[in-house]
């Protein structure tokens, strides 16, 4: 009836029942504040069944961080067990909780930190920087958020029943295989990443359409702002690889499940097939997580050099060669399969190849800033953090193309210091310059600059701390994801890494402050204009937060930098005339029934309950058929609603205009 | 510079008249049926990967049976037939509904349905005969892949047929409205790339497989 699942289930290691105490308190105040104050309604009607890229954007967001937090707790406990390990003290996790945690932290930062920050990004910036209304398809989209939650809620689900994956972020074969990982773990991984995955696609497929099919009037492809270009080649990697990352897991399902012979050890089964297959999709992955980066950066730079963006053919040019490139390097991840020296070649000949766009890229930012007039604040400093972090992560990646070099640094921890350096310098960083850029525009008022920069120094400082050390100690043949009885040699190393997450973590709580002081001061700090930054592209050219139609009238554009020559030309905001009714889709709470749908069958596939996951899967499909049938789907809003919108956000365009102490024009 | 094309509002898409609604109605079919176009392709790769996987562990059979001897083909060949006619006849139905003629329309699509359902019929009997002789996919990594593979497309199809069905009370509540002829463009691409799909399945799994 209740398939593997029994009281067992629930672990009694002591570190795991407190967790699950505070995560149940912190659970059980947030649901009571919520239903005293009566929010729940609130969430559902405006929130949770919106079809608002905007909204959507910000509750992506809002998960990520959420992750973060449990993501970055793994890593303090990571640090902590192996500073006391190699010091010969008593050990404060067992090797098995310690596999869950180095599986755990991989998966929830690329997946569901990374990820989400990513798409919420697409979701909020996209549609108003091509002069759009919503997404090709906002049901979709809403769909492909509650797919992700149903994820996240599996993976958090892992900790209190049963047990998590123990064979690290990748689960490779044969160890993810039955007979190797016989628990529930694996199948925790398999199941939050197949159905947030196919929440990625859909994504992907909307997104796509979206830039192809929507941009204003006179963008021609090479007039989209930069960060659209980032975002289109993003998703073009995420078409191509996603379906990849879904054969692959579905593959090893056979396995697992109904006894399959894929990458078994035996019976003709090919294990190194799934290695191929998952980065096969794995590394053109990383490339979907920087590349949007990429895009944030490029408008920062150009923003706060008051400059356009230097050499913007170039940099565009450079975004599609390394989409192409991504796929060609995927070996390089494991040149030790021994697929021979001339394979290797290859790979490591690509390798290094794709380093040479990067550099452009590089060249690109700091040719913007030369001779520019540049503001210095907190996401110029991400930005030239990302820079500096970002050269040291790609040269030692450059280095490991070497294969021979690879060999003796492979499963070491200089690779784990290489990732990490290219991953927190530049996704991490760029994901905060960009939250940091983008927020007045999705809640009316910037962030506290103090806490911001407090923040970038920490996580700088403590990011250079924690990691230069292990590359260090992966020279001195330090293995990764060593948990016990580590060698005393090595303490010195680890003791400086422990050091650099206490600074990393003084940051992340600089980020708090900074978060709570600049809602407390928001009054004072508000963005009346809709163009804080003078920025250059068509998102600051309405309100912010900007009306759920996003544009009154569709804008036009004459180029990369839209906004930017319409404010040199001379346009001064006004009240729009001759409006028209705007066709806009309705909410629709079918995303949320399907997400809930889809995670019982996750759980129910995840402890064999059978019947139970028979009925959630086709109730998931009757779900979404039953949708099919759901003819009020949009509404035209009427031109006297727009008109008060609009009116309200002219006045106050005079007010801020008018604090600022400046002349609209900012044409010289 | 650019002075005329800068102003918000001088230069706005107006959606003043009847033929710029409808205009907006068409850009909305137009753009779902590339949507769905880019999910096919999609569903290309995810194929790739199967084929892919289907070739490197063709020689694998762990002392289980080789492709040779193993597959009918007179009896696949008329699977196949069933589909390709399949295909011909969703062409009948769009044809049919570009002239309007709703009973026709759904004349075809059942038509469609009974070749799908006859060709979804001769694979799971194939299956079935393979899982009694002993040769399931739990023999060998080659028949995990070829139950893998051919599965796959067979689910497709199932889905197809679910969707079939779904259009047929989709037209009858509503007649071939916009909507309902987006769709049914939608549901022609999967179909006759499911019959693209398979012709490479035919080639690579079945004829192939009858010489090596």
């Amino acid at each position: 009836m209740l398939g593997k699942l029994s009281l067992e289930a629930i672990p009694h290691d002591p570190i795991v029942v407190v967790t699950l105490c505070v995560v149940g308190l912190v659970g059980f105040a947030l649901v009571a504040w919520l239903t005293l104050t009566k929010k729940w309604g609130y969430l559902f009607t405006e929130w949770f069944t919106t079809v608002d890229h905007k909204k959507i954007g910000i509750m992506y967001i809002i998960m990520a961080f959420v992750m973060l937090f449990r993501g970055f707790s793994d890593a303090v406990l990571m640090r902590t067990q192996q500073f006391i390990s190699s010091a010969g003290g008593e050990s404060i996790l067992n090797p098995h909780h310690y596999d869950q945690i180095f599986t755990a932290h991989g998966v929830i930062m690329i997946f569901f930190v990374a990820m989400p920050l990513i798409v919420g990004f697409m979701n909020i910036v996209t549609p108003l920087q091509i002069g759009a209304r919503d997404v090709a398809f906002p049901f979709l989209n809403n769909l492909s958020f509650w797919l992700f939650i149903s994820g996240v809620v599996l993976i958090n689900l892992s900790l209190g029943l049963g047990e998590f994956a123990q064979c690290g972020w990748l689960c490779y074969t044969p160890l993810s295989e039955l007979e190797y990982s016989p628990g529930v773990g694996v199948d925790y991984w398999i199941w939050s990443l197949q159905i947030s995955g196919l929440g990625t696609l859909l994504s992907g497929v909307n997104f796509f359409t979206t830039i192809i099919k929507m941009r204003a009037p006179g963008m021609t492809l090479m007039k989209m702002p930069v960060f659209v270009w980032t975002v289109l080649c993003s998703n073009i990697l995420i078409l191509a690889a996603f379906p990849i990352l879904t054969v692959s897991i579905a593959l090893l399902t056979l396995d697992r499940y109904f006894g399959f012979h894929f990458f078994t050890n035996d019976m003709g089964g090919n294990m190194m097939m799934y290695v191929n297959l998952i980065w096969a999709w794995g590394h053109p992955e990383v490339y979907i997580l920087v590349l949007p980066v990429f895009g944030i950066f490029s408008e920062v730079f150009a923003t706060f050099s008051r400059k356009p963006i230097f050499g913007y053919t170039a940099l565009v040019w450079a975004t599609a060669v390394i989409t192409f490139l991504s796929f060609v390097v995927w070996l390089h991840h494991f040149f030790t399969m021994g697929a021979g020296a001339n394979v290797n070649a290859f790979f490591g000949i690509t390798t290094m190849i794709i380093s040479i766009p990067t550099g452009v890229k590089i060249f690109n930012w700091l040719f913007t800033m030369y001779k520019g007039k540049i503001v210095v604040n907190s996401m110029m400093l991400w930005s030239i953090g990302f820079i500096l972090t970002f050269a040291i992560g790609g040269l030692t990646g450059v280095l490991m193309s070497v294969p021979a070099a690879d060999f003796v640094i492979h499963g070491s921890v200089f690779l784990v210091a290489h990732f990490h350096n290219v991953i927190i310098g530049g996704v991490v960083f760029g994901c905060f310059a960009g939250i940091t850029y983008w927020f007045p525009k999705s809640f009316g008022f910037t962030l506290n600059e103090k806490w911001g920069i407090r923040a970038f120094w920490c996580w700088l400082i403590g990011f250079i701390v924690a990691f230069a050390p292990l590359y260090v100690l992966g020279l001195m043949g330090m293995p990764r994801r060593i948990s016990q009885n580590i060698d005393p040699e090595f303490h010195a190393g680890l003791s400086w890494a422990a050091l650099g997450a206490a600074i990393i973590a003084v940051g992340v709580i600089c980020q708090v402050i900074q978060f709570i002081v600049s809602i407390k001061e928001r009054e004072q700090n508000r963005d009346l204009t809709g163009d804080p930054w003078h920025g250059r592209t068509l998102e600051w050219a309405t309100s912010s937060p900007p009306p759920f139609y996003n544009f009154a009238k569709t804008p036009h554009a004459t180029s990369h930098d839209a906004w930017w020559d319409m404010k040199m030309d001379g346009y001064q905001k006004k009240m729009p005339e001759n409006l028209q009714p705007i066709h806009m889709p309705k909410n629709t709470y079918a995303g949320v029934i399907i997400g809930i749908l889809a995670t019982i069958f996750g759980f129910a596939a995840i402890w064999h309950i059978t019947w139970l996951a028979i009925i959630s899967l086709g109730g998931c499909f009757l779900a979404w058929i039953l949708k099919s049938f759901d003819e009020d789907i949009d509404f035209y809003v009427q031109v006297d609603e727009i008109e008060a919108i609009e009116r309200k956000h002219f006045e106050e365009v005079q007010e801020g205009l008018k604090a600022e102490g400046e002349e609209a024009n900012y044409a010289h | 510079m650019h002075t005329d094309t800068h102003a918000l509002d001088s230069q706005a898409l107006d959606h003043e008249t009847l033929e710029d609604v409808e205009h907006e109605h068409h850009h909305l079919t137009e753009m779902k049926v590339f949507g769905f176009w880019i999910y096919l392709m999609t569903d290309c790769v995810l194929f790739a990967c199967l084929f892919a996987t289907f070739a490197v562990l063709v020689p694998n059979t762990a002392g289980g049976p080789a492709g040779k001897g193993l597959f009918a083909l007179d009896f696949v060949l008329t699977e196949t037939f069933l589909l390709l006619f399949s295909s011909i006849t969703y062409g009948f139905v769009i044809l049919a509904m570009h002239k309007l003629k709703i009973k026709q329309v759904a004349f075809w699509l059942i038509v469609t349905a009974l070749f799908g359902i006859g060709f979804v019929a001769m694979e799971l009997w194939e299956f079935n005969h393979l899982i009694h002789q002993g040769y399931g996919p739990e023999r060998s990594g080659f028949l995990s892949a070829f139950f893998g593979l051919v599965g796959t497309h067979g689910l497709h199809v199932s889905f197809g047929l679910v969707w079939i069905f779904v259009m047929l009370i989709h037209i009858a509540k509503t007649g071939l409205t916009e909507t309902n002829q987006m769709r049914l463009m939608c549901l022609s691409l999967f179909w006759h790339f499911l019959d693209v799909v398979w012709i490479c399945v035919f080639s690579v799994v079945y004829l192939f497989g009858a010489v090596i």
